[in-house]
């Protein structure tokens, strides 16, 4: 670009005031989000039980008097307290090894919520800037890139991520990396994509004449149209993901035994289908309640933020 | 002219599928843990000069690039190693399991059209009334739930509960089968053994929901979606402007069309589809490809995980093509 001459240099005063005026329309855009949402039941209903997941995964350990991870056998198989036999020294019923279900329930939050959290998040962050620099410069890394999104692509999601734990091992971080390793692609497609038509908006032109870099283009002028669209597909993506973290748990591919996550308490629980019914299903009712919120939020955001992506 | 386009899109398909070999190759030689004391077993009472021997044999002390060559030649005949731990070729491995989870894949897909086909179509066309609310507030349900726990629960109900279809298996034990294509709906049909029909459908009836449910859930979303879509265009106004009856016009105008974006969809399900099978196989006693994968990663029989693994990207690759080739059909302004 050498035809582009720079008019003038931005000083130090013109970015703070730039910044200012920025967090206002951030902050008008927040109030306006959080009006919208509260004329969204449904939404508001998401919204509410997402975060209560996320303050009881929190308080954990402060809730229950129970270890999570230590029962006692005398009261193995206690039922919950609203079936014959049952107790509220354990309102949600013992497992085969007496542990208090409850605790157990609200300590194998935290893995999902983290599990969930952590890989949507590198995923978005990844996939965002990958498929902005690719949609931005194009050329032959956009190339490289992108093939080898559609190769993942070609993979189904779970068999790609029980390969990839059996190839690992079970433990947090391979969880995450497992999980992560594809579902940045979605991210990089939805980025890429909006890029290529938003570079070439007349504001981006604009911007290039008034003299700005390629990467302040890219983080300052064209990221901020398409970063509500990124959110809305994490939080799609989120409950999905936690759908995945609990199969692979169910599956024993997951964290090692001892942590206790949602989905190897459903499989443990298997065993005693004919004597324990709640041991399996209600570990199973957690992970649905709150997938539930987190798809009922992230249409709700959809709706509001991003009506393009609807499909009804 | 079409022909000609299929014969691209199967060369297409080549590269994908060698990188799809190669990235599965990396990962399977590159984790800790060397496979010839798997072999042995966790005692490592072998001889040096022995595993010495086994290394060559398995050409584990070629470089890296060598047994990459060695892997896609292998693989091009066919070839998809051996297995350690069960001693026998990995291919005959899975072509022994592969019918079980084709036949289950296959009910699942029937009773995921079955169910999502009518409801997408009803809630289109009488949108906003209690039928259409309770179909979709039943497929929001659909796409929250863990297929596992799914499982279970109408394990729960049908079979602990109520005692009407069994818990494990694809055949009762008291029924004998003659094997013959491995489809055991088919190979009792083909030997008019009524007994083994009966029992291995009603083997079938909850694995195939368990599977089959999620992916109707999604598939009926957007089947009400695309059909909105095209009863509000101007060629089904005109159909009805005609006095077609409405159901032709709802069956050959509108659906035609929203048939074509669902088919995309259908054709990415059988995806989720092959993946939920390892669940389900597991949750059910399922004698298939999947439950072969989770036992023998547990048993750290890698050439077997690879070579299902493979199986499996190639299969997906391969149904991903029918679906193209569908397409083209549905929808001649396409021309692929």
């Amino acid at each position: 670009m050498e035809d582009v001459v720079p008019i003038k240099k931005v000083s130090m005063e013109d970015r703070l005031y730039n910044w200012r005026l920025r967090l206002n329309i951030w902050q008008g855009n927040l109030t306006d989000l959080l009006t919208q949402l509260w004329h969204h039941p449904l939404a508001m209903l998401g919204g509410i039980v997402l975060l209560a997941y996320v303050v009881l995964a929190l308080l954990a350990p402060h809730i229950t008097v129970y270890d999570p991870s230590r029962g006692n056998l005398r009261e193995r198989l206690t039922p919950p307290v609203w079936e014959e036999g049952g107790t509220w020294d354990h309102p949600l019923g013992t497992d085969a090894q007496g542990r208090d279900l409850l605790t157990r329930i609200l300590h194998g939050s935290r893995v999902s919520l983290a599990v969930g959290f952590l890989s949507v998040g590198i995923s978005a962050l990844i996939g965002t800037a990958l498929g902005a620099l690719c949609g931005f410069f194009g050329g032959w890394l956009d190339n490289i890139i992108s093939r080898f999104a559609d190769l993942l692509l070609s993979f189904p999601y779970l068999i790609f991520a029980i390969g990839m734990m059996a190839f690992l091992g079970p433990g947090f971080t391979n969880l995450v990396l497992a999980l992560t390793f594809k579902s940045w692609v979605e991210f990089f497609r939805l980025v890429r994509g909006a890029m290529l038509s938003e570079k070439t908006q007349e504001y981006v032109e604009a911007a290039r004449v008034s003299g700005q870099g390629a990467l302040a283009i890219i983080t300052q002028e064209t990221l901020p149209n398409i970063i509500q669209s990124v959110f809305v597909l994490a939080t799609l993506r989120m409950g999905f993901l936690i759908i995945m973290e609990a199969s692979l748990s169910f599956l024993g591919l997951g964290l090692p035994a001892r942590i206790p996550a949602w989905g190897s308490m459903v499989s443990a629980g298997r065993d005693y289908l004919l004597v324990a019914w709640w041991v399996s299903t209600l570990p199973g009712i957690a992970i649905l309640v709150l997938v539930l919120a987190i798809n009922l939020f992230g249409e709700g955001l959809r709706d509001i933020l991003d009506p393009r992506l609807k499909v009804e | 002219m079409r022909l000609l386009k299929i014969v691209e899109r199967i060369l297409v398909m080549i590269p994908i599928v060698i990188g799809v070999a190669v990235i599965v190759f990396l990962f399977m030689r590159l984790m800790p843990g060397d496979p010839v004391d798997i072999m042995m077993g966790q005692g490592g009472a072998v001889s040096a000069g022995e595993a010495a021997r086994l290394r060559e044999e398995f050409n584990l002390d070629k470089p890296l690039r060598v047994q990459l060559g060695i892997f896609l030649s292998d693989l091009l005949r066919g070839d998809l190693g051996y297995s350690y731990i069960q001693k026998r070729p990995v291919v005959s491995l899975i072509s022994e399991r592969l019918p079980a989870t084709i036949e289950l894949a296959l009910g699942a897909l029937i009773v995921g059209l079955a169910v999502a086909v009518p409801v997408g179509i009803i809630s289109a066309v009488k949108q906003n009334s209690w039928i259409d609310r309770l179909s979709m507030a039943g497929a929001f349900l659909g796409i929250s739930m863990p297929g596992f726990w799914l499982g279970i629960v109408l394990l729960l109900l049908f079979s602990v509960s109520l005692n009407l279809l069994p818990v494990q298996g694809r055949l009762s034990q008291t029924v004998s089968l003659q094997n013959i294509t491995g489809f055991y709906v088919l190979d009792s049909l083909l030997t008019g053994n009524w007994a083994a029909l009966r029992s291995s459908l009603r083997h079938l009836v909850l694995p195939s929901i368990t599977l089959g449910l999620p992916m109707a859930a999604v598939v009926a979303r957007v089947l009400r979606s695309s059909m909105l879509e095209t009863l509000r265009t101007d060629y089904v106004t005109l159909a009805r402007a005609k006095g077609a009856p409405e159901t032709g016009v709802v069956l050959r105008h509108a659906l035609r069309n929203a048939l074509i974006p669902t088919v995309t969809v259908v054709g990415l399900q059988v995806g989720v589809l092959l993946g939920g099978n390892m669940i389900v196989e597991t949750v059910f006693g399922w004698p298939g490809l999947g439950r072969t994968v989770v036992e023998s990663i547990f048993n750290r029989d890698f050439p077997l995980v690879q070579g299902a693994v493979m199986m499996y990207a190639f299969i997906f690759v391969l149904t991903n093509l029918i679906v193209d080739i569908i397409y083209t059909y549905l929808n001649p302004k396409i021309q692929m």
